[in-house]
């Protein structure tokens, strides 16, 4: 027989069998977690929870935001987690309208500021909190003598003009919320006539985070677009990763009062879990200190857990906006889709 | 021949048993990637069409409303043929002259460059943006150069967020596809007949143009389809290149899906997506019924010159300086960038990957990622070409139940026509559809596959297979029928009849159908959308990891965990290659 067929065959019989092994079952118990794939939490910090209550913590990642509330919608029935991590309040009217998670009245939640905590129920429980603001190349307006953007306003200007890069709200959750910033601050009646005129003062519009900033954003790039909109947790995230660590940060964010949209993450538990006591627990240890310790430097957001401390870098390069827009969940859910089509005829048609 | 022929004619009809004649054999090889294709691509996608339509039980007819009143999707979807069909051509312009090259001619660096060629096919689309805007960019390598040369005050080449840089990219993506079919193909015609042709009087071209052509089309048009639904069911490419006006069919799905949450607008419109493929796959599958069959090349290896004339050696230069410069040097620019840091040449992002620097519970050390891509890789591409093969010799083995007739061929009955079409649609199916399917579907034993790493392949394998069978099947439907009833008649069975005569003559068109299968699985296509066990990363999803967050280090080490992933390709497809080698009982 030809040698490549006996190959063939043999491979077939092993891959044959490793597929007739679906879901292999762990020894002892396991606690699934259901999250979105820029969840990152410290291997100690898991290890504990684990050490302390005997079981094992399964992470199932489910593309972004978005994409892992529609799979948890769509797996109600027949619940592929016991928790779900990653709610924002952009998609938590949709979260509670789906109604799949249970209310837990954690005892942690004293902890954690009132504006928050957006849902009385305790359906689903802060976790942590960033805010998606502009973010600008310090060297790049040095060199030019020009001053930075201190307001959502200056972009329009002509000064200002082919200087900035946005994402697209349809297709990038900072987009979303960049979006929803000019809904707050400008009001519905108005957020259109400032995106013209930051259409006709050349803004680009780009894919995703990922392509905007490593694609176009000057401080990273060869991009020219010294303005990109980003987080407010992005400049200390710029130092923490750079080749050789710097005095300053080589980027700044503008969160001045109103141009700032503050995103909250929530986690909650789902409801049909088998095990909703070890659930608790674990709702319970990420509203403590040392998980809270521990998302700044994993995750580059804030912890809403008011009594955690934050790292050096934080509070030497980051700043969180005093006063962020805020736009209701529940708006943002019924006028999503009239939004988006509004922006994209303005924007793309 | 003739005198077989004559003798088969005469032979009753149930003295030869073979696929051809024996109908439960046929559909017993089609059964394994029948049941595939049921369980896991009809059954997850009629469930969440049937959920997306009918939420709680009742129509909800208002959701779809603004399909028919917006003008809108008319134009999204308009873009997205139009878009399709000319990536098609322009691909079809630039690789065919690279087909003939590396179907005639044996020249030094040959297995290279068709490795090298291929490796665009895996990368993921940010990181081929980032390549092509290195080079192309308005401050990229070329603008850059050209100023200085010519000192000029603007960069001279605007393609960022334009139409033409988009459809470069897909050129780049889709080149190495049609060269490997058709060159695999264009090197197994008969050479006799173009000699007897220009012995007879005809000039080179008008040769090509009567007689190579024609004989060739079954693989231009299976190639010229799968670069179609490919550029169809773009997603990145368009986006990120072309800017987020040119939105395909296959964002808005997301949008409406994800976006919007609204779930029978998405099922609708996968459900145009998939009609208009399934339309086009049935016209071609029709008219390649028709198609005339070319005459068998005698020898199989095919018969490869070293360049001699001037004709010849401009032909090789051309083609390998067009290729060197779109395929090559956007991949080298990425390699170079994976080495420059703040200082010149560093090793700093290569360290960066090995050493455990960020304490994530999901760190996983690149050699893990690599491992598992390529595990994954191998057991999709072995997946593929099992099922690949076995679905291809349904096909081809269709004799529509008409009369017993030597010169069967033209004659394909029309149920081969529909599977044909049916088998290529996971290909064009949105993978956000496809990935909410399994959500609801294989959630229970013995299919609780939904968040097992067994479906990594097993997503994979389902797009790749109908690849399979695209490589191979104009080449399985070449063999004269008389070759296996020579083979029934001197008593071999069935089986034996496809092991010795069909097997050895596919043999290379089944190797690029498992070059495809295992770039395909390395690239992550579709798959990205489903549940992962984020403890097996896979190359990709690392790469995407590091752009996700600011930071040199980010950027650098993703482009790092590129030039790995291009270098693990090249060589698993040179690893494949070499099978060629091993058992050529023909040469």
């Amino acid at each position: 027989m030809n040698g490549v067929i006996r190959k063939l065959a043999q491979r077939l019989i092993v891959v044959s069998l490793a597929l007739l092994m679906p879901g292999v079952s762990q020894a002892g118990q396991a606690l699934t977690l259901m999250t979105h794939d820029s969840f990152n939490v410290s291997k100690e910090v898991i290890a504990e929870f684990e050490k302390t209550n005997g079981v094992t913590v399964r992470f199932l990642k489910s593309g972004d935001a978005g994409a892992a509330l529609v799979q948890a919608i769509l797996s109600k029935n027949n619940p592929m987690a016991d928790l779900f991590f990653g709610v924002d309040n952009t998609f938590f009217s949709r979260a509670i309208g789906a109604d799949i998670f249970e209310p837990y009245d954690s005892p942690m939640l004293a902890a954690i500021p009132d504006q928050l905590q957006l849902d009385s129920e305790n359906r689903l429980l802060p976790v942590d909190y960033g805010d998606v603001c502009l973010n600008y190349d310090k060297a790049w307006f040095a060199t030019k003598g020009l001053a930075p953007p201190t307001d959502l306003a200056d972009l329009v200007k002509p000064e200002y003009k082919g200087l900035t890069v946005v994402q697209n709200p349809a297709t990038s959750s900072p987009g979303m919320a960049f979006l929803l910033a000019t809904i707050g601050k400008f009001g519905e009646g108005k957020y259109l006539e400032y995106w013209k005129q930051l259409r006709d003062n050349e803004v680009l519009v780009a894919q995703g985070w990922s392509d905007a900033y490593f694609g176009h954003f000057t401080a990273a790039s060869k991009g020219d677009r010294p303005v990109v909109v980003s987080y407010a947790t992005s400049p200390p995230a710029a130092v923490y990763y750079a080749e050789t660590k710097p005095e300053e940060a080589p980027t700044a964010a503008v969160v001045s009062d109103d141009n700032a949209f503050r995103q909250i993450e929530f986690v909650g538990i789902l409801k049909g879990s088998e095990n909703r006591e070890l659930a608790r627990k674990f709702v319970d240890f990420m509203l403590s200190t040392p998980f809270q310790e521990d998302i700044p430097l994993q995750m580059f957001v804030y912890p809403a857990n008011s009594e955690a401390a934050l790292p050096e870098i934080f509070v030497q390069h980051s700043q969180i906006a005093d006063k962020p827009v805020q736009v209701d969940p529940a708006a943002i859910e019924a006028n999503r889709e009239k939004w988006l089509e509004e922006w994209t005829n303005v924007m793309l048609r | 021949m003739k005198y077989l022929e004559k003798k088969l004619r005469r032979l009753p009809r149930d003295a030869m048993a073979s696929l051809q004649t024996h109908t439960v054999l046929r559909w017993s090889v089609f059964s394994l990637p029948l049941i595939f294709l049921a369980l896991f691509y009809f059954y997850p996608l009629i469930k969440i069409v049937l959920l997306s339509f009918f939420p709680e039980g009742s129509w909800q007819p208002g959701k779809l409303g603004k399909l028919v009143a917006s003008p809108v999707y008319i134009r999204i979807l308009w873009f997205t043929i139009w878009q399709a069909a000319l990536s098609t051509v322009l691909t079809l312009l630039f690789a065919l002259p690279g087909a003939y090259i590396f179907a005639r001619y044996s020249f030094l660096g040959k297995n290279l460059l068709q490795a090298a060629m291929t490796v665009p096919f895996v990368l993921p689309t940010v990181v081929v943006a980032a390549a092509f805007r290195a080079l192309l960019g308005d401050n990229g390598l070329v603008n850059d150069w050209l100023v200085e040369l010519f000192s000029l005050s603007a960069p001279p080449i605007r393609l960022d967020q334009t139409v033409y840089f988009f459809l470069l990219a897909h050129i780049f993506y889709n080149y190495s596809l049609i060269v490997r079919i058709v060159s695999s193909y264009w090197a197994g015609l008969d050479p006799n007949l173009r000699s007897a042709a220009r012995m007879l009087g005809a000039s080179p071209w008008q040769t090509f143009r009567r007689i190579t052509l024609p004989l060739l089309m079954p693989a231009i048009s299976s190639a010229a389809l799968l670069v179609f639904i490919f550029c169809f069911t773009s997603f990145g490419v368009v986006l990120i290149l072309g800017g987020p006006g040119y939105a395909t069919i296959e964002v808005e799905i997301y949008r409406q899906a994800v976006q919007m949450f609204n779930l029978p607008m998405a099922a609708a419109l996968s459900l145009i997506q998939i009609a208009i493929n399934f339309l086009l796959m049935w016209v071609y599958a029709r008219l390649d019924r028709k198609s005339k069959s070319s005459l068998f090349s005698e020898s199989v290896a095919g018969s490869t010159v070293r360049p001699a004339t001037p004709f010849d050696r401009f032909m090789v230069i051309a083609n390998v300086v067009f290729m060197v410069l779109l395929l090559i040097s956007p991949l080298l620019a990425l390699v170079l960038r994976s080495f420059s840091g703040e200082d010149g040449m560093t090793l700093t992002y290569y360290s960066a990957l090995f050493t455990t620097g960020s304490q994530s519970v999901f760190f996983v050390e690149p050699i893990k990622a690599v491992a598992n891509s390529v595990g994954f890789g191998f057991g999709a591409m072995v997946l593929a070409v099992s099922l690949g093969v076995m679905a291809s010799s349904f096909l081809a083995s269709d004799r529509g139940g008409k009369a017993y007739d030597v010169r069967f061929q033209g004659l394909r009955g029309s149920s081969t026509t529909v599977w044909d079409a049916l088998i290529m649609l996971p290909l064009a199916t949105s993978a956000v559809t496809l990935g909410f399917g399994y959500i609801i579907t294989l959630n229970a034993p013995p299919l609780n596959f939904r968040d097992s790493l067994a479906l990594v392949p097993i997503a994979h394998a389902l797009v790749a297979f109908p690849f399979v069978v695209r490589c191979i099947l104009p080449q399985l439907r070449q063999i004269p029928h008389s070759l296996r009833e020579a083979a029934s008649m001197l008593g071999a069975s069935p089986s034996q009849v496809f092991l010795q005569v069909d097997l050895p003559i596919i043999r290379r068109a089944i190797l690029v159908g498992a070059v495809f299968a295992f770039s395909i699985s390395m690239g992550e296509f579709g798959a990205s959308a489903f549940v992962t066990r984020p403890h097996t990363p896979t190359m990709p999803v690392a790469i995407f990891r590091f752009l996700g967050q600011p930071g040199e280090m980010n950027y650098g080490q993703a482009m790092a965990m590129s030039t790995i992933l291009m270098v693990v390709t090249c060589s698993g497809f040179w690893l494949i290659a070499r099978l060629d080698r091993s058992g050529s009982a023909l040469r």
